[in-house]
């Protein structure tokens, strides 16, 4: 009786795998270049909005490098960047795309709009992290004599440190979101899979392992930052 | 070694223009410890903070060691505060830098080598007596500790001048003795010169050698402060030196005692008496050589550094001539005579 059942559940199972392998397979690749895209989307988004997280910063008034006119000009431009939903920037930066990568379509074209995108996010996160530390500091390595790129690498970034970890986690969460919604203009990962195979065919069973990979995707990088943030606290208590 | 001429300082706002400092003068000299006490806002912070230049005048000049401070490009600025020193209230310490590589900071922004900068730091680590903390993080440090780490690392780059700004304010009455006790040692080992700015006449009291009163913008009264304590001549240093030293007279007191020598004359004087004089036993003698009594009502006796002061409210009682004489001889013994009543 034991032997039956085992027998016919592994059948089951086997019939099962067999059918769906196919998913399996794909869920893979695409939580592959997903994980791809939103990994090297962020560190490109942070080459170029943790320098302008700085700027916006150390140019406002009273600030190491003071400049009204850089300051403004900056908000405004990330502001307007920002108020652009991104679905409509997605295909609003398609030109610009093809002249970078020479194609619309992919994963690596994806990239483009997901950095672009997440530039002024990143600027901003930076911004408010650095703001955090108290104006004491600052004008303590002032009155050693520091230069302005003196205090923001060794007060500004370092002292930052754990609250712009907390910012990458938030980003990269922000870019699984955005990274799904290129998908579906070609973008490629899990968007993609979930566009072409759950809504344009019904696919239910590959929608609903999609909807588990992300909320684990999430998870995993919220618990890494929150890790990585415990870490450097706690060296410092 | 600091010469400020007609300091003004004016913050613009939208609204209004707020004067910190209103053509401030004051010099300080080499090797001494000069204090600034005032209220909350009278201009201290800016004043201490115009002459690193973290606040840019708006008009006047600042000498330091020979040279025009507020003359200085961006650059020649970097330099000169290099051999100022500073110390906060607030300690700011790096959090994400352990004790060693704090007081590492100010060498590594003068472009120190690394191997010498190491040996200067445990040399200063030695001198503020924190060997053993080298490798732990600010947060674990008490304020006192914090404080010391913050001298240490204000010291690094031997400087000519150090700034205080409220570095006691935040410590408890004892911790603030062993902290000014540090800033004494410095001065007469290293003929450092120290400006500090405080709020509490304690701290004036213990260390410094020479003061300013600053209210409301300038400066009312400069002296040493040995004087200021026995002869404050503005409301404001009274205020202050009311806070430490008490000198309420028993009026009140003295009234009802005065009203029942109806036979006899009597007079309320206060004897005030600094230095060595306050050694000697004038009252008693005063009192066999007169034929007079005297009721002591208050005492009190303190020290400046390290010369005691005090002051003395003394009821006479005798004849008119008996009562003259006395407070001649008072006077002819080197004390001070207030006559209360």
């Amino acid at each position: 009786m034991l032997d039956f059942t085992i027998a016919i559940n592994t059948g089951m199972v086997g019939d099962f795998w067999l059918e769906n392998s196919w998913i399996a397979e794909k869920v893979l690749i695409a939580t592959w270049e997903t994980l791809y895209m939103v990994v090297v989307s962020t560190a490109l988004s942070y080459v170029f909005g943790l320098p302008l997280g700085v700027i916006l910063v150390t140019t406002e008034e009273g600030h190491v490098l003071e400049s009204k006119g850089v300051n403004r000009i900056l908000g405004v431009i990330i502001n307007a960047a920002r108020s652009i939903p991104f679905i409509i920037f997605l295909i609003l930066v398609i030109p610009f795309t093809r002249w970078v990568v020479g194609t619309s379509i992919g994963t690596v074209a994806s990239m483009v709009p997901l950095t672009l995108a997440a530039i002024p996010f990143v600027a901003r996160l930076v911004e408010t992290s650095l703001k955090e530390i108290e104006w004491g500091l600052i004008e303590a390595a002032l009155s050693m004599g520091a230069n302005a790129w003196q205090i923001i690498s060794k007060v500004l970034i370092p002292e930052a440190t754990p609250s712009i970890i907390l910012g990458v986690a938030i980003t990269t969460i922000n870019l699984v979101g955005y990274s799904a919604m290129a998908g579906i203009v070609g973008g490629g990962g899990l968007g993609t899979l979930a566009y072409y195979y759950g809504y344009q065919r019904y696919e239910d069973l590959i929608m609903w392992v999609t909807v588990i990979v992300l909320i684990v995707f999430v998870q995993c990088i919220q618990m890494l930052g929150d890790k990585m943030v415990a870490k450097t606290i706690n060296k410092r208590r | 070694m600091i010469e400020i001429k007609n300091l003004t300082k004016i913050y613009h706002t939208t609204h209004q223009d707020i004067v910190a400092l209103n053509n401030v003068s004051l010099s300080i000299n080499r090797g001494e410890i000069f204090g600034i006490i005032g209220l909350s806002g009278a201009g201290k912070s800016t004043l201490i903070r115009c002459i690193n230049m973290l606040e840019k005048p708006s008009q006047g000049s600042i000498i330091v060691d020979g040279q025009v401070i507020t003359a200085l490009n961006k650059n020649q600025l970097h330099l000169a505060r290099q051999k100022i020193g500073m110390i906060f209230q607030q300690f700011n310490l790096l959090s994400s830098r352990n004790i060693f590589d704090n007081i590492m900071f100010p060498l590594e922004i003068a472009g120190i080598p690394p191997n010498q900068a190491r040996i200067r730091v445990n040399e200063l680590l030695e001198m503020v007596g924190l060997l053993d903390k080298a490798r732990v993080y600010p947060d674990q440090l008490s304020g006192g500790q914090k404080q010391r780490v913050g001298i240490a690392r204000a010291l690094a780059n031997d400087p000519k001048l150090l700034l205080s700004d409220e570095a006691t304010s935040a410590l408890d009455p004892q911790t603030t003795r062993s902290i000014l006790k540090l800033l004494k040692d410095i001065n007469t080992q290293l003929n450092l010169t120290i400006l500090l700015i405080t709020h509490d006449m304690n701290v004036i009291k213990q260390v410094c050698d020479r003061v300013a009163v600053i209210n409301d913008s300038h400066i009312e009264e400069v002296g040493d402060v040995l004087s200021m304590f026995t002869n404050p001549s503005t409301a404001t240093s009274q205020s202050f030196i009311q806070a430490i030293v008490n000198k309420d007279d028993p009026i009140e007191y003295s009234h009802n005692l005065l009203n029942s020598h109806a036979d006899r004359s009597s007079r309320l004087i206060r004897v005030s008496f600094i230095g060595s004089s306050a050694g000697e036993p004038v009252i008693s003698s005063m009192i066999k050589k007169y034929d007079i009594d005297a009721n002591i009502l208050y005492g009190n006796i303190d020290r400046v550094k390290d010369v005691p002061f005090g002051n003395l409210t003394l009821e006479l009682i005798g004849s008119i001539d008996a009562i003259a004489q006395s407070m001649d001889y008072l006077k002819n013994s080197g004390l001070e005579i207030e006559v209360l009543q």
